[in-house]
């Protein structure tokens, strides 16, 4: 059982976990490690934080677009970044500035980002709180009971398997590449879906998400886009 | 004996002419006789069977039965033509979720359903690792080529090489339980086997008993062309599987939960079970594996990286273990 929140902010190598019991070596390993390892990573992550809130040289904050918790922003179609996989959006940084993914906003941010930033402000982003389904009642029209379907059963008269397959249960995505899709803004889903279909969007492993979107609908997209922004789960299992 | 044949035998023997490579010619003149009656009486046969399908169902006519007898079950055109009298193929598509049925015979149908999805959380008693029935069987054991339910329900009673002897349906749910899901039998008339069951045919309802779907199993392929292979498996294994089933094949949990269930080690199906027969799993992983790329393997990678899958420890044979 590992859930996020038994996880220590800087992750103990197991070695050091497991040596605990052996006595006085590894009590100085630990202290050491904490002492040192740990503090420099928090560095890290926060040197990621203020470049999200500040910004840089050249660079506009990350929280003009992303919102200030990175919540993103569901009227401008800007994604949601807090919780999502620290090794995604990562991949996602580079890409943007190797050119493999195309964004005209975000390519020019991510190349004046040096390697060492990008990993940082990855780390700050992944280790904000994501998406918690709220109280909000469970909408049922035939639109969102569609969204519903596709995202927890898939269409597989289609060969589309269940996003939440991929995309974890609930949504919240699968460490390490699986981005989470849930309280994401409509309008940021769909168009990625349509991306993909178009083909402007490339840069996911092994075509997998290609595959998928290219079988869908416009009716499925707008659906599924709908239902992925405030998804609710009670009917997932009767 | 005609008095005129022995009399012209008696003939024959006397002049000396009788030979007996007379009956080889007989015989040999009957056969081309025959041949020449028989070929295109056989070829013209066969014209008109492989003509029958697809003439009477056009494409966009898939959904009443040629007779009217058999509901939501057709004759499949262009399939190839059938090897015995028996194994005539049909389509099929199963009911819908939402017309699942209610009171108590619905009620079980749900259990059922929930058992084959979540068998980790409804029948947790009988199950020894960390799947799920619908890892093998896809869409809720509802996807043709994944060894659906509703094309296994009507095939059963049947004898199985496995065990030796004639298996009811309920025997052969209990069979996965034992290997696939390295577990304990439920016992007969169980409330899990009861719901088994009442999903299988409430999935079944309106197919034809004792016919072989469209779909039924995991379609066997060709024997391959180069011996399977673990080393080049471990490749296409890298390459197209890793991603989800982990580097080291045990599957990705997420809160404690596979997310992606393990292929290989203490938490996947034991040696005993069908997915260890190389031919099984190839068949399985070519129809739909990557999870969403179905049949983009070649067909020798889905051999070689099958081999590499069952050239790895996993959870003992239960027949083996002496109790
Ligand atoms: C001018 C607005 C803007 C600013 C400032 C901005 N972004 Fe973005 N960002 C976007 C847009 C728009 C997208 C969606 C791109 C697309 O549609 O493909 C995006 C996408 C992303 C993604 C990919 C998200 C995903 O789910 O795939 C990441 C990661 C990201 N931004 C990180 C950052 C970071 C880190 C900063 C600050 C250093 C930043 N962004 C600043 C507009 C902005
Ligand atoms: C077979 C696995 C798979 C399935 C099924 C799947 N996805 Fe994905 N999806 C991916 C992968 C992998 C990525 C990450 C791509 C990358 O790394 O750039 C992704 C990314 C996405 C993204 C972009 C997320 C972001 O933050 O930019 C969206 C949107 C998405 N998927 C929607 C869906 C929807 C909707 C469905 C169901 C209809 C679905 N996916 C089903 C594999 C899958
Ligand atoms: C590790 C994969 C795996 C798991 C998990 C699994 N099965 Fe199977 N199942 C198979 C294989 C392999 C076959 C044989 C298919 C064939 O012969 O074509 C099979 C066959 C069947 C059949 C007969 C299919 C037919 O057409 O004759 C039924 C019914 C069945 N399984 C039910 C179940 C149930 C119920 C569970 C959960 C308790 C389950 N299976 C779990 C792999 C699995
Ligand atoms: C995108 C993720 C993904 C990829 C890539 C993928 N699988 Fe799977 N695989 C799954 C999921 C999810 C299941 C369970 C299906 C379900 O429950 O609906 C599964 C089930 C299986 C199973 C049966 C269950 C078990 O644990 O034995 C086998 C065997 C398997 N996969 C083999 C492969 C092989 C071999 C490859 C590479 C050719 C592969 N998979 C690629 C996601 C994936």
């Amino acid at each position: 059982m590992r859930t996020k929140a038994f996880n220590p902010p800087c992750l103990l190598p197991h070695s050091a976990l497991k040596g605990l019991k052996g006595g006085l070596p590894a009590w100085i390993a630990l202290i050491a490690w904490v002492g040192l390892g740990s503090g420099a990573v928090h560095a890290d992550r926060l040197a990621g934080a203020a470049l999200a809130q500040q910004g840089g040289p050249g660079m506009t904050a990350c929280v003009a677009c992303h919102g200030a918790r990175g919540e993103g922003q569901a009227a401008a179609g800007f994604p949601r970044l807090a919780g999502q996989p620290k090794a995604y959006l990562l991949k996602q940084l580079q890409e943007f500035a190797n050119g493999t993914r195309k964004n005209p906003q975000m390519e020019p941010i991510a190349r004046a980002l040096s390697a060492q930033q990008r990993g940082d402000v990855a780390d700050h982003y992944a280790s904000l709180p994501g998406w918690k389904a709220g109280a909000k009642a469970a909408a049922s029209s035939p639109q969102s009971l569609a969204g519903s379907s596709l995202a927890t059963r898939g269409n597989w008269n289609k060969e589309i398997p269940a996003c939440f397959a991929c995309h974890g249960p609930d949504g919240a995505g699968i460490l390490p590449h699986f981005p989470a899709l849930s309280g994401q803004p409509s309008a940021y889903t769909r168009a990625q879906l349509k991306a993909w279909q178009a083909g402007t969007r490339s840069n996911d492993p092994q075509g997998l998400m290609k595959a998928v979107a290219d079988r869908m609908t416009d009716a499925e997209i707008d659906a599924v886009s709908l239902y992925l922004e405030h998804p609710s789960f009670s009917g997932r299992r009767e | 004996m005609p008095n005129w044949f022995s009399k012209w035998l008696e003939n024959q023997k006397h002049t000396r002419a009788f030979h007996p490579s007379w009956i080889l010619l007989v015989v040999a003149t009957t056969i081309i006789i025959a041949g020449i009656v028989w070929i295109p009486a056989a070829l013209v046969s066969k014209a008109e069977y492989d003509r029958l399908p697809s003439a009477a169902l056009p494409a966009s006519e898939k959904t009443s039965a040629p007779t009217g007898e058999i509901p939501a079950a057709v004759e499949q055109p262009g399939f190839p033509a059938p090897t015995g009298p028996k194994t005539i193929r049909v389509d099929f598509s199963p009911p819908d979720v939402g017309d699942l049925p209610s009171g108590e015979f619905g009620e079980a149908v749900r259990l059922g359903r929930n058992i084959f999805n979540d068998t980790q959380t409804y029948a947790r008693a009988y199950v020894g690792n960390g799947l799920n029935c619908v890892n093998c069987h896809l869409d809720e054991g509802r996807k043709a080529n994944s060894a659906p339910l509703w094309a296994a329900y009507v095939m059963f009673p049947a004898y199985r090489e496995k065990n030796s002897r004639v298996n009811s349906y309920e025997d052969r749910l209990t069979g996965c339980f034992r290997f696939s899901m390295n577990g304990k039998v439920p016992p007969p008339g169980s409330k899990e086997l009861i719901a088994l069951m009442s999903y299988s045919y409430w999935l079944s309802k309106g197919a034809p008993v004792g016919v072989e779907l469209a779909g039924r199993g995991y379609p066997k392929l060709a024997e391959p062309q180069q011996p399977p292979d673990a080393a080049r498996g471990k490749k296409v294994f890298e390459a197209n599987c890793a991603i989800c089933h982990g580097a080291d094949g045990q599957g990705t949990q997420v809160s404690g939960r596979y997310a992606f269930p393990p292929l290989w080690g203490k938490d996947s199906f034991n040696a005993g079970a069908g997915m260890t027969q190389v031919h099984n799993a190839a068949a399985f992983i070519r129809a739909n594996m990557p999870l969403g790329q179905g049949n983009t393997l070649t067909e020798q990678e889905a051999w070689d990286v099958a081999k590499y899958m069952n050239s790895h420890g996993r959870p003992v044979d239960p027949r083996l273990v002496k109790s």
